[in-house]
């Protein structure tokens, strides 16, 4: 891991981080899904953490373990104590108990939050290669896996470092809402003893293929979809409207201070054509103390999760119009 | 419990039919034999048979999930050198009729020719921090890799007992020993006369595999891997998948198509219950008019481009935005 540090992140190219590639065992992928099914319904978050070791330049998870939910009783619970002993002892079984990211499941793909970013950055703070992996469950049950794997760019690695959020810094470092995350491609690889187990499954399990994935009703999924992305646009909008408020009160206090400032000047010459010494210069600043500029952190990230939305539903819009043309050319032969 | 009655039985009917008749003469001590002989081992077979059935019947059907063999093949390629097998505990639930196994953990262990050491407290570590995550799982058993039953798992079932009431064995044969890998399901039971040497013997019970909707997918997923030689497999974008489904559908179709061919030209016999499948299946396409059908789906089509549209415009707008605060 060490030596990865080397590799130059020069910044130009958006995948030039040390991690290029995911290789993720198969059963870290059944893992994950079992933790949402028995421990996640509705719209609670699961989250876990992932295990493996780095080989080049991919990241290879070979294993998981899901944390407990915070629920009522959890007063005295201590989250570093229960990874540590759970850490401790898949390393008794040979299991790789190198901490290289953490995982959590999403609601209809609103993941892009303060927690998130926080969690996010103490984690590749500490080990330069990590990834949060995001699974969407409402997105598989449709028909296909969905599991994305997210890294902060560099950018905004600094930014968060310097743990300045106003809007010079940002503007200085030219960090937009596309460039907080970077995804990493996802490869899935199973051993060959794995693929063994997988062909005697198949010709044990009589479980029929249910063919969601070529499921026509979509109304529910959009109107939910479209629900929360209004809710993001509000909030969007109300942080606009802070932002141009704070504008338009600096730009009213400069022009209060050019008045001020306009007004001493004619004082002294009036006061120097009567012969009186100048007023002592005051101290400007301390009079027009300059508006709390509004931290835009929220704001990019309200951005990020709005450009995710729309992405997503941009997906699914284009998987039904497929569909929707199939159902055509079915019905045109038999009209 | 019939089990143990029927053991009896058995236990009697063999050693009657068995055992010499005292007095007879020696042409029909033989005639008798003969016949009894085959009676009896025609007695005993069908009485084998029914206790089998009833056996399996009798004791709980075990569904196992699919990540738990997964982890099972997973522990065995990652056990310390020397070992030849692996054991761990298994967690589920269970229920009046049947065993849900949902989740497993591995136990170190050291096994040799005359003993045998498991790491207790280990186990219930495990079993406490598992406990956290998912307070409904309990240990409903125990695991190990490997094709036969050895004396060593006897004793190792005899812990296990004190954990669970009646405790399920599973053995996965990584060693694919007949080329394939066995996994089957064993419950312990009492044998033998009571009161003198009692054994124990492992019944089989029957296997079967449960999936959730989402296993379902993941596990046709991870199917893929198979057909690539770096066994390895990328996550497909979304058209694709749509192709890709529909694809599938295409063979299945050629499939009866096919055979519906065959049938015609006299090649294969027609079955009647294929017919009426295949009736249902044509009549699922349902009879629409033109007109409705047209409107239906423009609505739909519209319904969607102007979801697609709000979505680009927002994500125009949010751009904007971005760009005039940078200004």
């Amino acid at each position: 891991m060490g030596s990865l540090k080397d590799s130059a992140v020069s910044g130009s190219n958006p995948l030039d981080s040390p991690v290029k590639q995911i290789q993720i065992d198969g059963l870290v992928v059944l893992k994950i899904i079992k933790h949402y099914q028995e421990e996640g319904q509705g719209s609670e978050v699961v989250q876990g953490v992932l295990l493996g070791l780095v080989v080049e330049d991919r990241l290879e998870i070979t294993n998981c373990f899901p944390f407990p939910q915070h629920t009522e009783d959890d007063v005295d619970f201590d989250e570093v104590q229960y990874q540590m002993e759970m850490m401790r002892s898949l390393r008794h079984v040979n299991i790789d108990h190198l901490h290289v990211g953490w995982y959590q499941s999403t609601y209809y793909g609103s993941f892009v939050s303060r927690a998130l970013l926080d969690s996010q950055f103490s984690y590749q703070h500490a080990i330069e290669e990590s990834v949060v992996l995001i699974y969407d469950p409402i997105k598989t049950a449709q028909g296909s896996l969905c599991l994305k794997a997210y890294r902060l760019t560099p950018k905004l690695m600094e930014i968060c470092k310097e743990k300045d959020f106003s809007p010079e810094t940002l503007k200085k470092a030219c960090v937009g809402y596309e460039h907080m995350l970077e995804e990493v491609p996802i490869v899935i690889k199973n051993s060959h003893l794995i693929n063994v187990l997988l062909l005697d499954l198949q010709e044990k399990s009589m479980v029929a293929d249910k063919h969601e994935l070529l499921n026509l009703s979509s109304s529910n999924h959009l109107e939910k979809s479209l629900q929360l992305l209004m809710d993001r646009v509000d909030g969007m909008s109300q942080e606009i409207v802070k932002y141009n408020s704070y504008c338009r009160n600096l730009s009213k206090q400069q022009q209060q201070k050019q008045q001020y400032l306009q007004r001493r000047q004619q004082e002294n010459t009036q006061r120097q054509s009567r012969g009186e010494p100048p007023l002592p210069e005051e101290d400007i600043n301390k009079m027009f103390k300059p508006p709390q500029a509004p931290p835009r952190m929220d704001t990019l990230l309200i951005a990020g999760q709005v450009n995710n939305y729309c992405q997503n539903i941009k997906a699914f819009t284009s998987q039904n119009l497929g569909k929707l043309f199939m159902a055509e050319a079915l019905q045109g032969h038999s009209s | 419990t019939p089990k143990p009655v029927l053991k009896v039985i058995v236990a009697n009917v063999v050693s009657n039919c068995f055992c010499q008749p005292p007095t007879s003469a020696r042409g029909q001590q033989q005639e008798s034999h003969g016949d009894l002989r085959s009676l009896s081992s025609s007695l005993f077979i069908i009485i084998l048979h029914f206790l089998y059935e009833v056996m399996a019947v009798h004791g709980p059907v075990v569904k196992i999930h699919p990540v738990v063999l997964a982890s099972i093949v997973d522990s065995y390629e990652r056990r310390n050198e020397g070992a030849s097998r692996v054991i761990g505990t298994l967690l589920g639930t269970t229920d009046k009729h049947s065993v849900e196994v949902t989740n497993c953990f591995s136990v170190p262990h050291n096994e040799s020719e005359d003993e045998v050491a498991v790491d207790m407290e280990f186990a219930k570590n495990m079993y406490e921090l598992h406990k956290k995550v998912s307070p409904s799982e309990v240990i409903i058993g125990w695991y190990a890799t490997g094709y036969d039953i050895t004396e060593h798992s006897v004793l190792i079932h005899e812990y296990y007992s004190r954990e669970a009431p009646s405790p399920i064995h599973l053995t996965v044969d990584t060693a694919l020993q007949s080329n394939k890998m066995n996994i089957r399901a064993y419950v312990s039971s009492q044998m033998g006369v009571p009161g003198k040497t009692v054994g124990v013997m492992f019944t089989p019970l029957t296997v079967k595999y449960i999936y959730y909707d989402t296993e379902r997918i993941g596990v046709d997923l991870l199917h893929r891997t198979r057909a690539s030689a770096s066994r390895t497999n990328g996550l497909t974008t979304d058209l694709a998948q749509v192709a890709s489904a529909a694809g599938r559908v295409q063979e299945m179709l050629s499939t009866v198509l096919s055979y519906i061919e065959d049938v015609l030209s006299g090649k294969v016999m027609a079955d009647n219950s294929v017919g009426r499948f295949l009736m249902d299946l044509v009549n699922k396409v349902p009879k629409i008019t033109a007109e409705d059908f047209e409107s239906m789906l423009n609505s739909n089509i519209n319904d969607l481009l102007m979801v697609t549209y709000l979505a680009n415009l927002t994500q125009a707008q949010i751009a904007l935005n971005e760009k005039l605060v940078v200004l």
